[in-house]
């Protein structure tokens, strides 16, 4: 499922525009990301949670040619999932 | 500071310009995740371009321990959702 394919699905399901679900998705996606970037935790209850994880820098070699570089630190969103969806991946209902 | 379904509600209210009320919108954002939680359930990917993808990962069983008593246990195959960010939104956390 894409973007514009859960747009749609939204729509259908809340009988809203196409427009309306768009906002809605786009503003829920927005708020999430910026949140990531703000390094802040994100919680969306039965859905999952994410926290953005610090890495240091660190010296590094290019295993092909050997040559030696320079790793800098960086952040990235660690996903957890939440427990009514990873009860259902499983096929348990809640 | 944890942000939470309440500010992503808040933040479309404050964006649909009086089309929406309060309450459609906690509906709205309620049914979004729904959908994704049962796309997922489905075994299909979720795949937001700009934010990431989240996909369903098969993990088959395998031979455990209780690391309390050590006893040896069977742990059955089941299903992990996994997430991979896009390069877009990595790179816009790494930006500073």
């Amino acid at each position: 499922m894409t973007k514009s394919q859960l747009i749609e699905a939204v729509a259908k399901a809340e009988g809203i525009t196409l427009k309306m679900a768009e906002l809605a998705v786009n503003v829920t996606f927005e708020a999430m990301e910026e949140a990531l970037v703000n390094g802040d935790r994100l919680e969306v209850r039965g859905f999952g949670s994410f926290k953005v994880k610090k890495y240091d820098g660190y010296k590094g070699r290019n295993p092909k040619t050997g040559e030696i570089i320079e790793v800098k630190p960086k952040r990235l969103p660690f996903f957890k999932v939440g427990k009514d969806l990873k009860k259902r991946v499983n096929g348990e209902h809640s | 500071m944890t942000v939470t379904k309440a500010h992503i509600v808040e933040r479309l209210f404050s964006q649909a310009n009086g089309k929406l009320t309060k309450t459609d919108c906690a509906r709205i954002v309620e049914t979004i995740f729904e959908i994704m939680k049962q796309t997922l359930e489905s075994g299909e990917d979720v795949l937001i371009s700009g934010f990431g993808k989240f996909s369903v990962r098969a993990k088959s069983q395998r031979r455990g321990r209780n690391p309390q008593t050590g006893e040896p246990m069977l742990l059955p195959a089941r299903k992990v959702v996994t997430f991979r960010c896009s390069g877009v939104l990595r790179n816009k956390m790494n930006s500073d």
